[in-house]
C-alpha cells in the first residue's frame, strides 16, 4: 500500500469522524433534555417548558438530520478505508456495529418522525413517549458505538484464527472490557455537558438582548445547574479513565504527559512541546513530583516514558499532548462556570450579570471542542494501533490507490464545508431568534405555511 | 436441527437490501420528481409526505452496510473497496438531500431554492451511484486471494450507466406512486402522469438490461437456460413466473396510473413487484455468490459465534422494528394536503 494513500485515509477517516462526533453529542444530550422538558411540561402544564420544548425540538431536527447523514458516511467508510480492518475485525466489531443499528438507529429513525410530526396525531402521552424512545435510543447507540471502541482500545476476550481474523471467545469480555464503564460514562456527560453549554450559551444571548425573558431564564438555570453537577463529576470520571490509560495504554498516557524517561518522580508538563524527532521536549514548563502524584497517585510512582517503546509504536505525542490540555483546560472553565452560576443564582443576580452572561456564550461551543480533542487524545494516543497492540493502522488500510482516496476526500470537504457550515448557521440563527420568537414566526413569515417542520412542530 | 447461519443471514440481509430500496427507493423518487412539480406548494406536500418516514427508510441502508459488514466481512471488504466511487458519490448525495429535509425549511431568499436543488440534486446522485454500484456489482469484481484487485474505474462501463437509469426510473415509478397514493388534486394528477411514463422507461431499460446482462455473463445465461440459438425450456419455464411477475407488475403500475377508478395503492404495488421480480432474477443468476462468481456467501460468512450472535438480536429486534416501522406509517397513513396534513 502507497504511503499517500494511507496518509490521505487516515485524514479522511479524522475529517469525516471529527464533524460526525459533534452532531452526536449533541443530540444525546438535546434528546434527553427534550424529554425532561416535555415531561415537566406534561407534569406542570407550564406554556414555557412547552415553548422551551419547542424550540430545542427545532434545533434537534437539524442536529439529528446532521448526525444522520454523517454517521451513514462512518458505516461505510470502514469498508472503503479500512478494508482489511473490516475483514479481519468483523468477528469481533461487526455485531457490536449491527446492534447500534438494530437496537438503536431504528428506534432514533422511526420515532423521530413522530416527534417531529407527530403533536396531533398521536396524542400528548405517546408523543412524550416517542420524545423518550428517541433518548433511549441515542444512548443505545452511544453503549454500543463506545463498547466497540473500547474493545479497540484494549482487546480482550478474543483469539487470532487460521485465517487472521479476530474472534469472539467470551462475548461479555468483548463487550464490556475493562475501560467501556468509564469511557461510556465520560462519553455520555460529556454529551449532557456540550448540551447544557449550549441551553446556556443560547439563554445568555437572549437574556442579554430581552432582559427577563422568562423561558431563557428557566433555560439557563437548568444549564448552570448541569454543568454545576456534571462538570466537576466529568473530571472525577475522566480521572478514572486516565487512570485506565496508565494501566493499559502507557505509552498513551506518556504521550498525554509529555514523559519520555521511565522514572519516579515525575514533573507535571504544564505546556510542553514533545517532539518525536529528538525524543524529548524541546522546552516544558513543569510542576516537579506532580506528574508521578496526578498519573499514580504517589510521587515516587515509577511512570513509564515514551522512550520505553520503539520510536515505530510511539504515538504522535505533540498532539496527544495538545488534544489533552484542551480537552482539560476547558473542562476547568466548565466548572468555574458552574461555580461562578450557583453564586450569581444565590446572589439572585444569574440573569442581569452580564459579564457571566458574555462568559456563558462565548462557552457554548466549548463542549464540543472539549469533545473533538478528547476523541483525538484517545483515537491519536492508540496509534501507531487501529486495534491496540495487536493491528496496527498501515496494514489495516483498503488496496485502493492514492488517486481515489483523493476524490473521496475532496468530495467529502465540499460536501461537509458546505452541510457543516449551513447547518450551525440555522441554528444561530435559531437561538438568535429565540424560543419565543422563533414560535411565533412559525407559519407566518419566516417559512411557508403547511411546511413539513414547520407545520409539525407548531402544535 | 442446526441452522444454517451463512445461509439465514443471507436470506436476512437480501431481504434488508429489498426492503431499502422499496421503502427508500419511493423517497428517493420523490426527491428526482421534486423540480418538475407545478409550484413551490407542491414541493412542500411532497416533502411532508416523506419528511417522518425517510430516516427510518435510510436506515436500511445502514443495516444493509452494517449487516454486510456484521455477517460478511469477507465480501464487504472486496465490495467496498471496489465500488469505491460510486460508494463516495452516494454518501455525498445521500448527505446533500438528508440535510436538505430541514436545511429547506430554514433557508430564507437564496437557501431555500438552493435546498431545494439540492435536494433533487442529492437524490438523483444517490440513485444513479445506486444504480453504478449494483452494475458494477452485476457485471462482476476482480478478486485475488480474498482481496480486490482491480482498478478504481472498473463500475464504470455502458452496462453499469444503463443499469443506473434503470434504477432512476424504477425509484421513480416508486416516487410517483407514492405521490398518487398520498396526495390530491393536480399533485395527484401528476403522479399519475410521473407514473405511467416511469413505468414504460422501467419497462424499456429492463429489458434492455435483462438481454445486455444476459450477453455479458454466459453464466447467468445458462441458468436461465438461455442460448444463442434455443432455449433450454426445461429450465427455463420454472423460471419464467419471475420475468412475468415484472411484466404484470409493470401493467399495475401504469394502468393503476392511467384509471381513474384504479385503488391507489396499485401503481406503488405493480412497481414493488417489478423490483421483485429483478431481485428475484438477479438471486437466480448469481446465488450462492455474494461477490458475482469470487467469492460465494459461506465464504464471505463471519464466524459462527458472531452470525450467532447478532442472529439472537435480529430474531428478537427485527421484528420488532418492522412493527414499529409499520405503526408509523400507519400513524402518518391518509393524504398529505398543502395546510391539512399536520393541523
Amino acid at each position: 500500500m502507497h504511503l499517500d494513500a494511507i496518509l490521505l485515509a487516515r485524514l479522511q477517516f479524522a475529517f469525516t469522524i471529527a464533524w460526525h462526533i459533534i452532531f452526536p453529542s449533541f443530540t444525546i444530550g438535546l434528546a434527553s433534555y427534550l424529554a425532561v422538558l416535555e415531561g415537566l411540561w406534561l407534569a406542570t402544564k407550564r406554556e414555557s417548558f412547552h415553548t422551551l420544548y419547542r424550540f430545542w425540538l427545532k434545533i434537534f431536527a437539524i442536529s439529528f438530520g446532521m448526525g444522520v447523514v454523517s454517521g451513514v458516511v462512518m458505516s461505510y467508510e470502514f469498508g472503503t478505508n479500512w478494508s482489511v480492518f473490516s475483514a479481519k475485525a468483523s468477528p469481533v466489531l461487526g455485531p457490536l456495529l449491527a446492534f447500534e443499528v438494530m437496537a438503536a438507529f431504528f428506534l432514533e429513525a422511526s420515532f423521530l418522525g413522530v416527534m417531529l410530526f407527530g403533536a396531533k396525531k398521536v396524542g400528548p402521552g405517546l408523543h412524550f413517549l416517542a420524545t423518550c424512545v428517541v433518548a433511549l435510543g441515542t444512548l443505545v447507540s452511544a453503549f454500543f458505538i463506545i463498547s466497540a471502541n473500547s474493545w479497540m482500545q484494549h482487546p480482550v476476550g478474543f483469539e487470532i484464527d487460521a485465517r487472521g481474523r479476530f474472534v469472539a471467545v467470551d462475548w461479555l469480555q468483548v463487550i464490556f472490557s475493562p475501560t467501556f464503564p468509564a469511557r461510556l460514562a465520560h462519553m455520555v456527560l460529556a454529551a449532557y455537558l456540550s448540551t447544557a453549554l449550549m441551553v446556556g450559551a443560547a439563554s445568555a444571548w437572549r437574556l442579554l438582548r430581552q432582559p427577563r425573558q422568562p423561558e431563557s431564564n428557566i433555560a439557563l438555570r437548568m444549564a448552570v445547574g448541569m454543568a454545576l453537577i456534571v462538570a466537576p463529576l466529568q473530571l472525577l470520571i475522566g480521572d478514572v479513565s486516565g487512570k485506565l490509560v496508565g494501566e493499559y495504554q502507557p505509552a498513551k498516557l506518556a504521550a498525554i504527559e509529555g514523559f519520555w524517561e521511565t522514572k519516579g518522580h515525575q514533573a507535571f508538563n504544564l505546556v510542553a512541546w514533545p517532539d518525536r524527532a529528538v525524543q524529548a521536549n524541546r522546552f516544558a514548563v513543569s510542576i516537579p513530583e506532580l506528574g508521578s502524584l496526578i498519573t499514580h497517585g504517589a510521587a515516587d510512582a515509577v511512570v513509564p516514558g515514551l522512550k520505553a517503546f520503539a520510536p515505530k509504536d510511539q504515538p504522535p505525542a505533540a498532539v496527544v499532548f495538545w488534544a489533552f490540555r484542551i480537552m482539560v483546560g476547558l473542562g476547568l472553565l466548565m466548572i468555574l462556570q458552574g461555580v461562578v452560576g450557583l453564586v450569581l443564582w444565590l446572589m439572585k443576580r444569574l440573569e442581569t450579570a452580564s459579564l457571566y452572561l458574555w462568559f456563558s456564550v462565548a462557552m457554548g461551543p466549548a463542549g464540543f471542542v472539549a469533545v473533538v480533542a478528547g476523541w483525538a487524545t484517545a483515537e491519536v494516543g492508540r496509534q501507531p494501533y487501529v486495534i491496540y497492540g495487536q493491528l496496527r493502522t498501515v496494514d489495516a488500510v483498503s488496496p485502493v490507490g492514492a488517486a481515489s482516496v483523493s476524490v473521496s476526500l475532496l468530495t467529502f470537504v465540499v460536501v461537509y464545508a458546505l452541510v457543516f457550515c449551513v447547518g450551525p448557521l440555522y441554528i444561530v440563527r435559531l437561538i438568535a431568534e429565540g424560543p419565543v420568537k422563533a414560535d411565533i414566526g412559525e407559519g407566518s413569515m419566516s417559512r411557508a405555511p403547511g411546511s413539513a417542520l414547520g407545520a409539525g412542530v407548531e402544535q | 436441527m442446526t441452522l444454517d447461519l451463512p445461509l439465514v443471514w443471507a436470506g436476512l440481509l437480501a431481504l434488508a437490501v429489498l426492503l431499502y430500496v422499496l421503502l427508500d427507493g419511493f423517497d428517493l423518487g420523490v426527491g428526482i420528481l421534486f423540480p418538475f412539480a407545478g409550484s413551490d406548494k407542491d414541493r412542500d406536500v411532497m416533502m411532508a409526505s416523506i419528511a417522518p418516514v425517510w430516516d427510518g427508510n435510510e436506515t436500511w441502508l445502514v443495516l444493509g452496510g452494517g449487516g454486510l459488514m456484521a455477517a460478511f466481512p469477507g465480501a464487504y471488504a472486496i465490495l467496498m473497496p471496489a465500488l469505491y466511487l460510486p460508494v463516495t458519490f452516494m454518501l455525498a448525495g445521500l448527505i446533500l438531500r438528508g440535510v436538505a429535509f430541514e436545511f429547506r425549511l430554514h433557508g430564507r431568499n437564496r437557501g431555500k431554492p438552493f435546498w431545494t436543488w439540492a435536494f433533487a440534486g442529492g437524490s438523483l446522485l444517490a440513485t444513479l451511484s445506486q444504480g453504478l454500484v449494483l452494475g458494477g456489482f452485476i457485471q462482476g469484481i476482480k478478486v485475488e486471494g480474498d482481496h480486490f484487485a482491480g482498478g478504481p474505474l472498473d463500475w464504470a462501463t455502458p452496462y453499469s450507466l444503463a443499469v443506473a437509469l434503470g434504477l432512476v426510473a424504477g425509484y421513480v415509478l416508486l416516487g410517483a406512486g407514492w405521490l398518487v397514493l398520498k396526495t390530491e388534486d393536480a399533485l395527484h394528477g401528476l403522479g399519475r402522469l410521473w407514473a405511467m411514463r416511469a413505468s414504460v422507461a422501467v419497462a424499456a431499460i429492463l429489458a434492455m438490461v435483462s438481454i445486455a446482462t444476459l450477453l455479458i455473463h454466459p453464466l447467468i445465461a445458462i441458468r436461465w437456460g438461455i442460448g444463442a440459438h434455443q432455449i433450454d425450456f426445461p429450465r427455463f419455464l420454472p423460471l419464467l413466473p419471475i420475468p412475468l411477475m415484472g411484466a404484470v407488475g409493470l401493467l399495475m403500475a401504469y394502468a393503476g396510473a392511467r384509471s381513474d377508478t384504479a385503488h391507489p395503492h396499485t401503481p406503488m404495488v405493480g412497481a414493488a413487484l417489478a423490483f421483485l421480480s429483478g431481485y428475484l432474477g438477479l438471486a437466480v443468476g448469481f446465488l450462492p455468490f455474494i461477490v458475482p462468481y469470487a467469492m460465494t456467501y459461506e465464504e464471505a460468512a463471519s464466524t459462527p459465534g458472531a452470525l450467532k450472535l447478532i442472529l439472537i438480536g435480529a430474531a428478537i429486534l427485527l421484528p420488532v422494528t418492522l412493527a414499529y416501522s409499520a405503526w408509523v406509517y400507519w400513524v402518518f397513513r391518509g393524504k398529505v394536503g398543502a395546510d391539512a396534513g399536520y393541523h
